[in-house]
């Protein structure tokens, strides 16, 4: 390999590594960010494997469109001396760019429906979290247990972001993306989300777990995910639902199933009145904890 | 062919100026405005002018956007903003823009005298300065003398229950749609009536240029489903004022359901906005490429294939709603299927190309332009067609960065492309070339540092519609918020060209077949063109049109 070839393939290699280095050195979304993230479930890798797929098919066409054009324009040329052709119409080259593009887009269509039909199984789930859209909060249930709250923007973040509040956003810790109570999930486990909202559309949308799905009044919408990484991941809502549309974003924490188990505990403790602790004693005593769907009894 | 009726035309000019009974006095040649090339002139004007006002509502979003945290307006005012601009761009500047080109060019191109109902044509005309009064009268009163609660702030999609929430807006809002449907339905049926009947004899319809069979399917798109966005509009009003419950779950109804209604309606009024532009650039490659077009029956089918697949694709902009299974994948399938006859089109215009003899007039670069920067589009759009990754694209600046490609280096090029095509056809005037190519380069590289970095904030996670935003997406905006301000200045250049060629009667004098490669009626006609054109039908000869030699 020549040097003048060493020196081009830095040229490309050097950025696309530092990006790459960008992406993985923090969780996303990073400064100059520039691709979809892998994230951290089976749908957010499929989205961003159908997405890269895609992609890569719509540069190999532009290469060959553009490169067409691009020849035409540096060549035929009338202050070159182009004399136009004048042939206007061939069967034989429409028939294959009706045929090949179908047959390009078979190849695409394939691989994702396989991603969906396997993304539509929302059975076996450990345990199911109803999401309730709010202007502008979210609500998280955690169904069949005392446990819920609402999640909003987190003060800070909301002082800062008043019109000339005088604050500077550079200031402020994951501003516009961090929350007061952030929903907390098991790791390794099946979680459905069933989804829906008490005044306008919302849409729930955290990257990494690799879809966002409407949240609407008087409709329930269902979806799930599995995250093996413990982690913070941060998310906002996607559909216009009036002035502070901007001003609600998502955090999930995904913490290991023990301090998951942890965590549940201590919030089931705070979530039930005293006279009934008192009673849940003497019951727990005797059997496990029927309330609570953790995901070290249930998977 | 055209030359040599052009120096007869130049001869006959003056005394057609002379004897063509132009309505004299301002009142009697606007407002009672019968003749087709007065109408297209207000329709240009009029999209100039909504081009112009929703551009600048434009610069506040970006200049809101130019850095994270609040420095402009409150958000519920930023959400008015991309509301309005939304509305005033596409029924305001676009569609008007073409319809204009439409009445100028479809009679002169068809060998028409006229339009087939020139009274209609007024009505159509003079509906709209009325629909948009009534549009921007709540935004314009809340925001300049704070009066009443501001427009509509839920997207110009409509999305209820958002968008009922909105004040005595939503009744102005809806009344002003309606009135646009009126003008776009009749505008429509006088192009049809026009097309259908009004060809000159020889004219036949597979001869036709093909800025008219792309204006002759748009009309039938327009007529098809106007009526179907003014159900769904009226039926948001009954529920905000006589106590309906269409869209209303707790009353039985369905919110999902307006947004099937809406998109049956949206995502042909997209094609309706990009179809007239296939058909202008498929005029201009071939005069400045001196080589006829390639595949004439393929680009009319292809137009045609894309307007009959534009009623089965709607719920591709609903992908997260909830649809089955099933449902998804129809509409990603559909869906898909539109990259078939669009990539028919942009490699015929490439073979176009090959092998021809090219100058670069300021119609041909912003065509090229158009072809090239529409091609991104295309590639977005079939990238949201899949669905398990539009589950991460929908409602983010990737959709937004989408949609503006083919709206803003897409259809905005193909009317600009027109303008500069045309005019000299028109005013019978050269407008300034030197200011033509400035204008077209530094529209190309402003609207891709405006557009192309939105791609990444939209992978990156940010949503569209929010006014403001973490610091990580601050990079790209403080770019695209940069091309804005450049885009933006850039169409300045424009507005003074078109006055300096209209108003202030500057520039070399026009033959009448104006660019060397030019084939088509309209050229034949001496520029400008006489007030009544084509009195007594043309007689055709196939050398004459562009596609007069029916082997293709």
């Amino acid at each position: 390999m020549t040097a003048t070839r060493l020196r081009l393939l830095r040229l490309i290699a050097v950025p696309v590594a530092l990006v790459g280095s960008l992406a993985v050195s923090a969780d996303p979304p990073v400064r100059w960010q520039l691709n979809m993230t892998e994230g951290a479930s089976q749908a957010s890798q499929s989205a961003h494997d159908l997405h890269m797929m895609t992609f890569l098919l719509c540069c190999a066409i532009g290469v060959i469109v553009y490169g067409m054009m691009f020849f035409s324009v540096w060549k035929f040329r009338k202050s070159k001396g182009a004399v136009p052709a004048k042939w206007s119409h061939n069967n034989m080259a429409e028939a294959v760019l009706t045929v090949v593009p179908a047959l390009i887009l078979m190849a695409m269509a394939w691989p994702a429906t396989k991603v969906m039909l396997a993304a539509a199984d929302t059975a076996n789930s450990a345990m199911t979290i109803k999401i309730t859209g709010y202007q502008w909060k979210w609500r998280y249930e955690y169904v069949g247990t005392p446990v819920s709250f609402f999640s909003s923007l987190k003060r800070d973040s909301a002082e800062a972001r008043r019109l000339g509040s005088g604050i500077d956003p550079y200031a402020i810790d994951n501003y516009l993306l961090d929350v007061d109570h952030p929903l907390v999930l098991p790791a390794d486990t099946k979680v459905r989300f069933v989804l829906t909202a008490e005044d306008v559309i919302h849409s729930w949308w955290v990257p990494e777990l690799g879809w966002k799905q409407d949240a609407i009044p008087g409709i329930i919408n269902d979806n799930w995910t599995r995250v093996s990484k413990p982690g913070i991941y941060r998310g906002q809502c996607a559909e216009l639902c009036g002035k502070d549309h901007g001003f609600m974003p998502i955090v999930v924490e995904v913490k290991s199933q023990a301090e998951y188990a942890q965590w549940f505990a201590d919030q089931q403790a705070a979530a039930t009145p005293p006279a009934a602790v008192a009673a849940a004693a003497v019951a727990a005593a005797e059997t496990t904890d029927l309330a609570a769907p953790a995901a070290s009894q249930l998977n | 062919m055209a030359h040599a009726i052009a120096s007869t035309g130049a001869g006959d000019l003056h005394a057609a100026a002379e004897h063509d009974h132009k309505p004299q006095g301002f009142v009697q040649r606007w407002l009672f405005a019968t003749n087709h090339k007065d109408i297209g002139t207000l329709y240009l004007v009029f999209a100039l002018v909504m081009f112009f006002v929703g551009g600048s509502l434009a610069m506040v979003i970006r200049a809101e956007l130019f850095q994270p945290g609040l420095q402009i307006v409150h958000p519920e005012v930023f959400n008015q903003l991309t509301t309005m601009h939304a509305l005033l761009m596409i029924f305001g500047a676009v569609m008007p823009a073409f319809v204009g080109l439409a009445n100028w060019m479809v009679p002169m191109m068809i060998g028409a005298p006229d339009m087939a109902l020139p009274r209609m044509n007024n009505w159509s005309f003079w509906i709209l300065p009325a629909a948009f009064t009534l549009l921007l009268a709540p935004f314009v009163l809340f925001l300049l003398f704070g009066i009443g609660g501001g427009g509509p702030a839920g997207g110009w999609t409509l999305y209820p229950p958002l968008s009922l929430q909105g004040g005595d807006n939503v009744a102005f809002t809806i009344f002003a749609i309606h009135m646009m449907g009126i003008s776009s339905i009749m505008g429509a049926i006088n192009i049809i009536a026009t097309i259908l009947n009004m060809r000159a004899p020889g004219m036949d319809m597979l001869k036709m240029p093909v800025f008219v069979w792309s204006w002759l399917i748009t009309a039938f798109l327009l007529i098809a489903v106007m009526p179907v966005l003014a159900g769904s509009v009226t039926m948001l009003l009954t529920d905000k004022y006589f106590g309906t419950s269409f869209f209303n779950a707790a009353g039985g109804g369905d919110p999902v359901m307006f947004q099937h209604i809406f998109w049956f309606f949206g995502h042909p009024e997209v094609y309706i906005m990009i179809l007239p532009a296939f058909g202008v650039v498929s005029e201009i490659i071939p005069t400045f490429a001196r080589k006829p077009l390639f595949g004439y029956r393929a680009m009319v089918y292809a137009i045609a294939s894309i307007a009959f697949l534009s009623f089965i694709v709607w719920a591709h902009h609903m992908f997260t709603v909830g649809i089955p299974l099933g449902g998804e994948l129809f509409f990603m399938y559909a869906t898909m299927l539109i990259a078939i006859p669009t990539g028919i089109k942009v490699f015929n215009w490439a073979f176009t190309m090959w092998q021809s003899s090219m100058t670069f007039e300021t119609p041909m670069l912003f065509a090229i332009g158009f072809v090239m920067m529409f091609t991104i589009g295309g590639f977005s759009g079939l990238m949201l067609a899949i669905v398990p990754a539009d589950f991460q694209y929908q409602d983010t600046y990737f959709v937004v960065a989408h949609f503006h490609y083919v709206l803003v280096p897409g259809a905005v090029f193909a009317i600009m492309a027109a303008t500069y095509f045309w005019l000299p056809k028109w005013t019978g005037r050269m407008y300034n070339e030197t200011l033509g190519k400035w204008h077209f380069w530094l529209s190309t590289v402003f609207v891709n540092l405006l557009f192309f970095p939105q791609h990444f904030l939209g992978l990156a996670g940010m949503p569209r519609r929010i006014p403001d935003y973490n610091i990580v997406f601050a990079d790209f905006n403080m770019w695209s918020s940069i091309g804005a301000f450049g885009f933006g200045l850039s169409q300045l250049l424009f507005a003074w060209m078109v006055f300096d060629v209209c108003v202030r009667k500057h520039g070399a004098k026009a033959s009448a077949g104006v660019w060397e490669g030019s084939h088509g009626l309209e050229w034949t006609l001496s520029s400008p063109p006489p007030y009544h054109s084509f009195a007594v039908p043309p007689v055709i000869d196939g050398r004459m049109l562009a596609h007069g030699d029916i082997s293709h």
